[in-house]
């Protein structure tokens, strides 16, 4: 895990001090709240439906317990007592008090946290593979290029100002685990013959009002070069990207406009300017900032131990659910990492309360080395828990209610805050999560339907993620009402791709109902061993659509 | 949400060159406004088209494609503006930089336009050496927003190494160079 050295501290207490200033200017009138916005919003201060609301960069989501233990303190003492993970690995407050927030900030930084750059159209906060480092796929670790990109983003002079937010994601594993094709640069780490870290430079890829896959302007970038090239990249769209038109700012708009060989062209020729410049890393460089994700120092687990868990497996229904479902393989033997459910019916997706930070942040101490993990689809992650630890932090998660069985499958789903919290919202998102959560709670169902992906946002603007769920709900407004859109065949991953709209929306108290049937139409359909995505893209929307409008 | 006092406007922009309030000698002139006497700066198109001197300078629009023509050109000017017709607008941060990084311009390079106290330190890090500040803002404000950082990770105009670099260097450095602290 990054520890901050004098530098970053001294940048993080600067900051802290500036946003003081700003703030004290903005409360004596001596800044208009139009100017006020984008300095707020760049210390993730936002004005919401009810009270402000205060994100908390987590990078690339990584969290350390004492830094858990900050966030729980901090949503005690300022808040209502919880907080919201964000399918951007960030945490949100819901109602904090507008003057304290310089306060918060200070508090943060006292355990090297931030709220940098969560919002804005600014460079937002790296997000990555929640198993990095520990991943039995990963061919190259992403968490220091991830450490890089964050130094070299933050503050950056010329990029305060973008058309529009501007958000990178990183992977080094095969499989794709941070939706890299779905964000406005995607950068894929490999080796070439030669063991040396290639990046493979993607862009042009979003949700939102207007959903892209990402088109890929670098196969083989030697890593030397990667900061000059994101300069380069994000220069030309700072200038070429379009200001006219919030809804057009995005730099998918400007990859198409151009077509991806203009695009291409453009950037490296900036390139050539900047090519072998000063911020062209060196292998010193490099391994000083790897240095910081040294493995800890894992005790071996013997084969006896292995053996105990693998029979217990066995024998025990309910743990080997959890063990299918919430536990992933590890690259050492006799590891595994452990992912925590924020899913469960009566809590909003995402939530945790103030206590149960605190006693996350006790069982990180107590089974995985002090470290966890944020995932875009809103849970948390021990990632280092030896085999023969297994059962008794099972059973801890248990009585914490942090156990359920239930990781990718179809209760699972992803949620943005919507209209309960958001200003952007066009509809409510939490009571629908909340009702398809009550409706299918039966687990054999839900096992029986394999991996399923549900992604709700409460508007266009797509922080539910709805374009790649393989079933996409979309909160939108008609004459007033909440209505809600449903798309199948959406995903993430290697093989990313956008839903499709099954047809009119809906009412909030039909989506469970037509969720079934959907369901069902699945069921019915699907061969042996197909998942909901294998049938869906076997047999096409159609089947889908006449059953649900019959 | 605070009152929104009236802000007493003070009678001109409040100018800053290199961190210093300064006098102003020059006008700038609008697309459209007839230059009044003495150095004046012009919209780019009218510039281009003057007969050069030392008292006529041009400022840039934002959206301005700083072509290797435009820049050798550019480069006999006195003084280069670029305007921020809304403080939000990032594109002139680009421009500085290339004019100073790439072209090597050595005179001026002054912000002009929505030029907001919050927004001068990284203008000074693009390379912005002149500061003409909107009517309304305060200098003293401004001048304490400049210094609001004491280090950057980026290399940029103001600082030619990346944090990184300057990092290796003081590991490098053997300890006993370091500072005391009894």
């Amino acid at each position: 895990m990054y520890r901050y050295d004098t530098h970053d501290q001294t940048l993080v207490n600067e900051r802290v001090a500036q946003f003081r200033d700003q703030m004290e200017r903005y409360l004596a009138g001596r800044l208009s709240e139009e100017e006020f916005l984008p300095l707020r919003v760049q210390n993730g201060l936002y004005v919401q439906r009810h009270a402000p609301m205060l994100r908390i960069a987590i990078p690339y989501g990584m969290l350390a317990s004492y830094q858990l233990r900050k966030l729980g303190d901090l949503a005690r003492d300022y808040d209502r007592g919880y907080g919201h993970f964000t399918t951007r690995t960030n945490l949100q407050l819901n109602w904090p008090k507008l003057e304290t927030v310089p306060d918060m900030l200070e508090e943060l930084a006292s355990v090297q946290m931030h709220a940098i750059q969560t919002s804005g159209n600014d460079i937002r906060n790296t997000t990555t593979d929640q198993f990095a480092g520990v991943a039995e796929d990963e061919e190259v670790d992403p968490r220091p290029w991830c450490e890089l990109i964050r130094q070299w983003s933050t503050f950056h002079p010329e990029f305060a100002y973008l058309p529009r937010k501007f958000k990178i994601a990183v992977t080094g594993a095969a499989e794709d685990r941070a939706a890299i094709q779905v964000h406005d640069v995607g950068l894929r780490l490999w080796r070439d013959n030669s063991g040396e870290v290639r990046v493979k430079v993607l862009a042009g890829g979003g949700l939102g009002r207007t959903p892209m896959i990402a088109d890929v302007v670098r196969e083989d970038l030697p890593w030397q070069h990667l900061l000059t090239y994101l300069e380069a990249l994000v220069r030309v769209y700072n200038q070429f990207g379009r200001r006219d038109n919030k809804f057009k700012a995005r730099i998918k708009i400007l990859v198409k406009a151009l077509g991806i060989e203009e695009f291409r062209r453009r950037v490296e020729a900036e390139w050539a300017h900047l090519k072998d410049g000063p911020q062209t890393l060196t292998r010193q460089t490099v391994e000083s900032v790897a240095a910081h994700f040294v493995d800890p120092e894992r005790r071996p687990v013997s084969a006896e131990a292995i053996a105990a868990f693998e029979r217990l497996r066995g024998e025990n229904r309910a743990f080997a659910r959890f063990v299918t479902n919430n536990v992933a393989g590890h690259k050492v033997p006799g590891y595994k990492a452990v992912t925590l459910s924020l899913k469960r019916a009566g809590q909003s997706p995402g939530d945790v309360t103030a206590e149960q930070m605190h006693q996350i942040a006790d069982l990180a101490d107590a089974y995985s080395f002090g470290e966890l993990r944020v995932t875009h689809e809103q849970n948390l992650v021990l990632s280092d828990v030896p085999v023969d630890r297994l059962e008794a932090l099972w059973n801890e998660l248990q009585a914490l209610g942090l156990a359920n069985p239930t990781v990718g499958t179809l209760a699972d789903l992803i949620c943005c805050p919507g209209g309960d919290y958001c200003a952007l919202a066009n509809a409510k998102s939490i009571p629908v999560a909340q009702a398809i959560q009550e409706r299918f709670d039966d687990l054999d169902f839900l096992y029986d339907l394999g991996p399923l992906e549900l992604n709700i946002s409460g508007c266009m603007n797509a922080c539910g993620h709805h374009h790649v769920g393989q079933i996409g709900i979309l909160g939108v407004d008609k004459k007033g009402e909440e209505w809600y859109q449903i798309s199948l065949g959406g995903a993430q991953g290697n093989e990313a791709s956008l839903g499709k709209i099954l047809g009119p929306s809906f009412s909030r108290e039909k989506v469970p109902e037509v969720i079934d049937t959907l369901l069902q139409v699945y069921v019915g359909e699907r061969s042996d061993g197909e998942t909901f995505l294998d049938t869906y893209r076997r047999i096409g929307l159609k089947p889908f659509k006449e059953r649900v409008y019959a | 949400m605070p009152d929104q006092a009236p802000i007493s406007r003070p009678e001109s922009r409040p100018y800053l060159f290199r961190g210093q309030p300064a006098a102003d000698t020059w006008t700038l002139v609008r697309e459209g406004e007839a230059p009044v006497g003495g150095a004046a700066i012009l919209p780019l198109a009218d510039w281009l088209e003057a007969a050069p001197g030392a008292t006529l300078a041009p400022w840039l629009p934002a959206d301005t494609e700083l072509t290797d023509e435009l820049a050798r050109r550019l480069l006999d000017a006195p003084l280069i503006a670029v305007d921020f017709p809304k403080f939000t607008d990032g594109r002139g941060y680009s421009l500085a930089r290339l004019l100073r990084e790439r072209y090597a311009f050595a005179g001026e390079i002054r912000a002009v336009g929505d030029v907001l106290v919050d927004q001068l330190y990284f203008m000074t890090r693009c390379g912005f050496d002149g500061l003409s500040l909107r009517e309304d803002q305060w200098l003293e404000d401004a001048q304490r927003a400049l210094g609001a950082f004491s280090r950057a990770y980026q290399p940029a105009v103001d600082q030619p190494e990346p944090l990184f670099r300057r990092r290796e260097r003081e590991r490098a450095r053997p300890r006993q160079e370091a500072p005391a602290y009894a």
